[in-house]
């Protein structure tokens, strides 16, 4: 009898932990989209919170990838075999070049599961935005987006940030080629790539990002991390020391844009 | 027939005949022409300036078969209402299969009589006949017969040239003084076959019926349809989307009974003056959900470039499901996650009905090495099932980029030796330096595709600038394969 009541319990928490996050509970432990460096969760509370709106800004129209990138790694590290919707304009594939899958393969996520959605433009990418927030069951929803984007002002910013908080999804901006501005998001990063630990034979390394955090709701903004993508474990880290780091104040000089805005 | 359809949509002045002109060899010459410029002895095939000298008053078009054939198609819809097996015989002709669908209408003289009111309604001239076999209704209704006390006869009273063979053979056929069809079809059909060739046989056995003319409908009949008449015509839209939708309930019943699901729904919206409007919409997953489609629907009318206009009202309805797949009783798991599946694929349909089929992708591995043709985009309406990717090196860093250009975009490369890697490179006019690289991995051409066997190696290099930013470079062919080959950007790593 005393077995029964507890697993009973157990039961019952599993149900009231699927009620509050709105999702399967295996994905996306418990409501954060977590990058599995420690200190990085750890200090946001978990990681980036389901539900919510993140944004990614560029630091330079060059950092693309690398923006495109860290977000790509965050939203398909977890989710199980959910989609990740992506969402650009159709012209983003001249400027930026198109998604390859095989490269989302070399990174260690599952191109099956991406679902690209092109857009004529702004407009109709911020409508096709507004439901796929809507729709439970992604794995996150990425919107791709270059330049100011009037069309994204408060109110539309908000309606976004509505529509994931009640389906329980997890949006994420990236923003290429434009300045930060207040907006209801819950974090906003700035990305840079970083130069990567040499391999022998002065060969290039492993995906790394020297991130921002520019403004954060629930605490501090300005903390800084460089994160490292280990494809075999599936998580980032810190990158191993080589020495061969262009010093912080030198590569700041290069950034155009500071984090002034937030 | 393109007079007609010309009529409706422009006016011209009532003294004015009007003819259609092509372009034959350079000189303008009469495609078709109307009645009225008939009537003064106007015919296909004069050059337009000797009509021009005849009739000086002409309204002249030019001759368009592509919006003629439109239009047809458009008729053919509008025919949907009295049978599903409507065939084209272009250029100007419809063939009905009423067999089985005439006493809907009350008969099959009240049907031609319908038909023939509508078609009078939209400014259409139509010439109808019903005949046992295709071939036989085509020729009565194309060639003037005398009277004849059934269809028998009439068929034997129909000139040769109703058989429609070539010039010559009907040449031949009359100068052996056989003038109608009844006249050959008493003679032995071996000797004809021998005399005028076999194709005059097989016409003569087709317009009498004895060898069966196939029919090609325009569509074929679906499987399921659900079908709504109304005594008054209906003029709302919204009374039309409300019926639309019990429609949508009734072919989910039926659906229901087999076992299956729908992935392709038509609404057909006939209007009371003969003319019809088709909205067709696609679904990634078999589904008989009548909500789920209403929602396709009323997203692909709000997407319509011209919106449906109901005229003087619809007087009929339906709904068809042309394509059908196996979908069993669904049952939901306790924790939500047959529903979120679910909730991704109806987002991916409805997307792809605002949006397009080819706006909504999935991507699919393809084996070559060539890199841009290494992943297949397909419509997310119907990508094949999963595949797997190429496994990847444990250890490794990423070796393909997560941006690709596609073409490549040209850039100029400083190398310290000519056959060596990259030193430095400008790109949209920014100069990068190079400081750490990788390669080159050499991709040949596939020349076992290529017809000329021919095509230039690529040497990639994976780079990083001094920023930190990686680039995916590469040379367009050997130096021996190519005097001074030029340098690209491939790709964005992140």
């Amino acid at each position: 009898m005393c077995e029964s009541s507890s697993s009973l319990a157990g039961l019952r928490r599993t149900v009231a932990r699927i009620a509050a996050s709105g999702a399967p509970a295996d994905s996306r432990a418990g409501g954060w989209l977590t990058s599995g460096h420690a200190g990085f969760d750890a200090a946001l509370g978990g990681g980036l919170m389901v539900g919510r709106c993140h944004e990614f800004f560029a630091a330079d129209p060059l950092d693309a990838a690398s923006a495109a990138g860290f977000a790509a790694l965050l939203a398909l590290r977890c989710g199980g075999a959910a989609p990740l919707l992506w969402l650009r304009t159709a012209d983003s594939a001249q400027r930026e070049g198109q998604l390859y899958a095989p490269g989302l393969a070399e990174l260690g996520g599952d191109p099956n599961r991406l679902l690209l959605v092109e857009t004529d433009d702004a407009k109709a990418l911020l409508a096709a935005a507004n439901d796929a927030v809507r729709c439970a069951g992604s794995a996150a929803v990425v919107v791709e987006s270059r330049g100011r984007l009037p069309a994204l002002d408060l109110t539309a910013g908000r309606r976004l940030a509505l529509g994931a908080r009640d389906a329980g999804t997890i949006l994420l901006l990236l923003r290429i080629a434009a300045a930060p501005e207040p907006s209801a998001a819950e974090t906003r990063w700035q990305v840079t790539a970083a130069p990567s630990r040499e391999l022998e034979a002065r060969a290039p390394g492993a995906p790394a990002f020297d991130l921002e955090l520019l403004r954060w709701r629930a605490g501090p903004a300005g903390a800084r991390w460089r994160l490292e993508w280990n494809r075999d474990e599936q998580a980032f880290r810190e990158p191993a020391l080589s020495g061969a780091f262009l010093p912080l104040v030198a590569r700041r000089a290069l950034e155009p844009h500071g984090a002034a805005a937030a | 027939m393109p007079a007609e359809r010309w009529n409706r949509t422009a006016p011209r002045p009532p003294d004015a005949p009007l003819v259609f002109t092509e372009k034959v060899r350079g000189a303008l010459r009469i495609a078709a022409v109307a009645p009225d410029a008939a009537a003064l002895g106007l015919v296909p095939g004069m050059p337009l300036a000797d009509a021009r000298a005849r009739i000086p008053a002409l309204t002249v078009v030019s001759h368009d078969p592509a919006a003629d054939a439109a239009w047809l198609d458009q008729l053919a819809l509008g025919c949907g209402r009295y049978t599903p097996l409507v065939a084209l015989d272009t250029p100007d002709g419809l063939i009905l299969d009423i067999a089985g669908a005439a006493h809907l209408q009350g008969g099959e003289a009240e049907l031609a009589i319908d038909a023939a009111m509508r078609f009078d309604r939209i400014g259409m001239t139509v010439r109808h006949a019903i005949g046992p076999t295709a071939d036989a209704a085509r020729a009565l209704a194309r060639y003037p017969a005398p009277p004849a006390p059934d269809e028998a006869a009439a068929i034997r009273r129909l000139p040769v040239a109703a058989l429609e063979l070539e010039a010559e053979a009907t040449r031949a056929l009359l100068r052996a003084g056989l003038r109608t069809v009844g006249d050959l079809a008493s003679r032995p059909m071996a000797g004809i076959a021998a005399r005028f060739g076999a194709d005059a046989a097989r016409a003569l056995r087709r317009i009498l019926g004895d060898e069966p003319s196939p029919l090609a409908p325009r569509t074929r009949p679906p499987p399921v349809t659900a079908e709504r008449r109304f005594a008054e015509p209906l003029a709302s839209s919204t009374h039309a989307m409300a019926v639309l939708a019990e429609l949508a309930e009734e072919a989910a019943v039926a659906m229901a009974e087999r076992g299956k699901g729908g992935r392709a729904f038509r609404a057909t919206f006939f209007r009371s003056d003969g003319l019809a409007r088709g909205i067709a919409i696609e679904t990634g997953q078999p589904t008989r959900d009548a909500a789920l489609v209403m929602r396709l629907f009323a997203e692909r009318i709000d997407g319509l470039r011209d919106p449906i206009d109901p005229g003087f009202g619809y007087d009929m309805i339906r709904l068809a499901v042309p394509r059908l797949e196996a979908l069993g009783a669904s049952q939901l798991k306790l924790e939500g996650g047959a529903v979120h599946q679910a909730a991704a694929g109806e987002l991916a349909d409805r997307l792809t009905t605002r949006l397009g089929r080819g706006r909504v992708r999935q991507y699919r591995p393809a084996d070559t090495h060539i890199p841009e043709q290494a992943q297949l985009e397909l419509p997310a309406a119907d990508a094949p099932p999963a595949a797997p990717w190429p496994n990847v090196e444990a250890g490794e860093p990423p070796l393909r980029p997560f941006y690709l250009f596609d073409p490549p975009q040209p850039i100029e490369v400083i190398a310290e030796v000519p056959d060596g890697p990259p030193h430095r490179f400008r790109w949209r006019r920014v100069l990068h330096a190079v400081r750490l690289y990788e390669g080159p991995e050499r991709i040949a051409a596939e020349w076992w595709r290529r017809r000329d066997n021919q095509g230039l190696t690529r040497d990639y290099y994976r780079v990083e600038d001094v920023q930190g930013r990686r680039y995916w470079l590469f040379r367009h062919g050997l130096y021996d394969e190519k005097p001074g080959p030029r340098w690209y950007i491939h790709g964005l790593f992140a």
